[in-house]
């Protein structure tokens, strides 16, 4: 069985061994690969002791270096905050309303405020703020709760409909799904809020419509429709529709009464950030 | 005639066979009927499937008076078919549950917003399906053949090594419904629960006896080299999976379980066996199917056998200490995750003497690169598990990982890996396998295996480099701050930035599987008997050997 050979085709010796017809060389180790395999060895061992590197009865190695991670990651927390500090304590105590007056505060409070935007905000509202079907579009001056810095400082902190106790709370009657009127009442209000856009097409709905309007829904939304934001009743005249403004989408919000919801920020986000948030939302365009 | 004695035994091991198969499908119709939970009763209803099916089939092949009687020393085949076919099927399955994934994750909507076929189910079955069911049974069919014609023996047992190969596909079978179904115990790699993972513990036991009962009953005076990397495969395999599946179940009629280990000494424990399957599994294993084929493939000797001492042995000593690596800048200790980057920076030439072996052992021979397909499959592996040997390695020191952690990069590794080590030297192991296995003069097609090699290469291209330019892209925008100190960027703009990528990733994949697609149609037009088109340029190695030609010496 152990007879060594010369392979042709090398000039080296075989180990002498066949299985199946596979044979072996007697090769040495590459000297690259040996070395190199050395090279990562010395390596490793500087790196066991200049870093924590092995455990011991009572802890472990701790290194030349001293080095921790969890001490760098709490030095580097402490360098981010003191960069940003001065400016940071400065927002806190500047009043909303005049943060305007500092171009640095302002530039501050913008960057900041787009940041946790585009986390926080822009997974409902998109990330240009142009919402979507039942998320309202934060770039025009059409605003349900108030489009002040403080009204929307006071949304962003509480919400609308959230759990805390301070929040935007209103709700319109469901009255299809609670019986309140009936389809043809649904359907003729329908026509007269269509109306007021002049996108009905049914004169003898609108005129039967206009009575519902004035019993159901006019002590929210206003007599002429306009909406009113201390309820956050929408504005039904402007042409803007959160859920829709087809025939159908409008007799769902009728008989559904929607309601959508959004959470409380504060005690999720710090003070600073809600600041920011409103200052940044404040500025996209239908500041009031 | 047989021995005195042989009969007799073959009807003891019937019998025991018999009995285990009716106890499995008992269990099988206990489970059925006593557990709540639909989805485990359903698993009661295939095992006591299996186990009926299991008790059909010997009972039919202990009566069967025409079965020849084969000689002590015959290779048994049998069960090497069946895994080799698995293999291609269940690769196949892989392979486009794989696909869907990507799409899924480049559009959304194709989650279908349905449990069975969102993402978090399909993810894990694309995995296991990969890994464990097609590399598994891949594994399988190698080991068991190599182990024979290498040892000069015969597979020990008239019933093990088939209850090795179906008591295997039974276990893919309930971990994959499983997932679909919802049963995981959630840890990445190691998804099935308590109940597959105490048979698929039997399974593999039956599995180390066969295997070192072929090496013990060996006619070769040494163990040859592949051998122990399959060895070092399947023990490590058996260690990992007790180790990082120590759970206790809420009830024995319940899948749910929970794992011993709490908090970071779990999340320690997985890693170990997540970064060790990869080691053993995907590493060793597939190594000991470099050491068989490329020389038997290429006719030549294996580079080096002192080379093939030195990395094995330091490639198992050092793999297994890696893990930390996976945890870099978690709750980890700092200490740990050092010994975790050194020893993985360690690894680096030990791996690299496996590609050395296979690559160099090509010396005389590179001509076959260009002459035949099938070579060149291997080779490539060979490169693919280099680039990604050494990829690993670097990802694996803490400033790297740094940016490379829980980016699509780490994706983009793991499949270099997957694709281009573990699946083409499979593609290469299965080509020469079929036709070896079903006496064949050679495969149907060769300029088939050429079509696979280049929608293959060419998918594995797109797939990684898509991969790396996305995870890079998604780890500098995670860390890019303003001069404000703000963030730069959303998290909703990285992952838009990631489309394109997610695109190019799935037609890379789409490529990997019409390749596989053609695979399976050479291979089924193989075992079925065709006659080779291109019969003239494939090499005598092709051909089983009872129909080669001798060597023109």
């Amino acid at each position: 069985m152990k007879k060594r050979e010369i392979d042709d085709v090398t000039g080296v010796e075989t180990t002498g061994h066949e299985w199946d017809g596979v044979k072996e060389l007697n090769k040495p180790l590459p000297k690259w690969w040996l070395f190199t395999f050395y090279a990562t060895i010395v390596w490793a061992v500087g790196y066991w002791i200049v870093y924590p590197a092995w455990p011991t009865f009572t802890g472990y190695t701790t290194g030349v270096l001293g080095y921790s991670q969890r001490a760098t990651v709490a030095d580097e927390l402490k360098a981010a905050q003191a960069a940003q500090g001065q400016l940071r304590d400065l927002l806190e105590k500047t009043p909303l309303d005049q943060i305007r007056t500092s171009p640095d505060l302002l530039r501050f409070a913008m960057a900041g405020g787009a940041a946790a935007f585009q986390t926080n905000c822009g997974p409902c509202h998109g990330r240009g703020a142009q919402g979507f079907t039942g998320y309202p579009n934060l770039n025009d001056d059409d605003w349900l709760w108030g489009g002040s810095i403080a009204d929307i400082h006071k949304t962003i902190s509480f919400g609308i409909r959230s759990d805390q106790k301070d929040a935007r709370i209103s709700q319109m009657p469901r009255y299809g799904l609670d019986k309140l009127i009936d389809d043809g009442q649904i359907n003729d209000a329908a026509e007269f809020v269509l109306s007021l856009t002049g996108k009905s097409t049914d004169p003898a709905a609108v005129a039967k419509g206009r009575t519902v309007f004035a019993d159901q829904c006019a002590s929210c939304h206003g007599p002429d429709g306009k909406g009113k934001q201390d309820q956050g009743a929408p504005d039904l005249a402007d042409e803007i529709w959160l859920y829709g403004g087809s025939r159908q989408a409008v007799i769902e919000s009728i008989r559904t009464g929607r309601g959508g919801m959004m959470p409380a920020w504060a005690g999720r986000l710090d003070p600073v950030t809600i600041k920011s948030l409103a200052v940044y939302v404040h500025s996209l365009g239908g500041g009031k | 005639m047989a021995a005195p004695g042989v009969e007799e035994r073959a009807a003891f091991a019937d019998a025991m066979a018999l009995l285990g198969a009716l106890i499995g499908a008992g269990i099988g119709l206990a489970l059925l009927l006593g557990s709540r939970d639909s989805g485990m009763a359903f698993h009661g209803l295939l095992f006591m499937l299996a186990g009926l099916l299991a008790a059909a089939f010997i009972l039919q092949r202990s009566f069967d008076g025409n079965e020849p009687p084969e000689a002590s020393n015959d290779y048994m085949d049998g069960p090497i078919r069946v895994a080799t076919i698995a293999a291609v099927i269940w690769g196949i399955a892989g392979f486009i549950v794989g696909d869907v994934i990507a799409w899924q994750l480049a559009f959304p909507a194709l989650n279908l917003d349905l449990p069975w076929t969102s993402f978090g189910r399909l993810r894990p079955l694309h995995t296991s399906a990969v890994i464990f069911a097609f590399g598994g049974n891949v594994l399988i069919a190698t080991s068991l053949y190599v182990v024979q014609r290498t040892c000069h023996a015969r597979l020990p047992g008239r019933w093990a090594p088939w209850f090795v190969v179906w008591g295997y596909q039974l276990f893919i079978a309930i971990a994959g419904t499983g997932y679909l179904l919802g049963i995981t115990q959630s840890k990445e790699y190691a998804e099935p629960e308590w109940y597959a993972d105490l048979w698929l513990t039997i399974v593999w036991v039956v599995y180390l006896l066969v295997f070192l009962g072929t090496l013990a009953k060996r006619k070769e005076p040494h163990i040859y080299v592949a051998n122990w990397f399959f060895l070092a495969f399947i023990v490590t395999i058996a260690m990992l999976h007790l180790v990082n599946n120590a759970t206790i179940p809420v009830s024995l009629t319940n899948p749910k379980s929970y794992i011993v280990y709490s908090g970071v000494q779990d999340a320690m424990t997985q890693w170990w066996y997540g970064h060790n399957a990869v080691g053993f599994f995907l590493t060793a294993g597939f190594l000991g199917i470099m050491y068989y084929f490329i020389p038997k493939r290429v006719e030549r000797p294996v580079y080096s056998y002192r080379l093939s001492i030195v990395h094995f042995w330091t490639l198992i000593f050092l793999y297994i200490w890696a893990g930390p690596h996976h945890l870099h800048y978690t709750a980890l200790p700092d200490w740990a995750q050092t010994l975790g980057m050194t020893f993985s920076i360690m690894l680096w030439m030990p791996s690299w003497g496996g590609m050395i072996n296979g690559l160099m052992t090509l010396s005389g021979a590179w001509d076959k690169l260009r002459t035949d397909p099938v070579v060149r499959l291997l080779v490539v592996s060979v490169a693919f598990y280099g680039m990604s040997t050494f990829e690993g390695p670097v990802m694996s020191i803490k400033s790297v990982n740094s940016l490379s952690h829980y980016t699509d990069w780490t994706i983009g590794h793991v499949h270099s890996g997957a694709l281009g080590w573990v699946a083409m030297v499979s593609f290469g192991a299965i080509y020469c396998l079929v036709p070896w296995l079903w006496g064949r003069r050679g495969l149907y097609s060769m300029r088939l295996v050429e079509w696979h090699f280049w929608t293959a290469t060419i998918g594995i291209l797109l797939y990684i480099t898509a991969m790396w330019v996305s995870g890079i892209t998604q780890g500098l925008m995670w860390r890019a701050y303003d001069k404000l100190g703000f963030l730069q960027y959303s998290f909703i703009e990285t992952v838009e930035a990631m489309k394109p990528y997610y695109m190019i990733r799935a037609v890379g994949g789409l490529l990997f599987l019409i390749g596989a697609l053609i695979m399976a149609y050479n291979v089924w037009r193989t075992v079925r008997g065709d006659e080779p088109v291109d019969a003239a340029d494939q090499p005598r190695i092709a051909a089983a050997p009872e129909l080669r030609l001798a060597p023109a010496e």
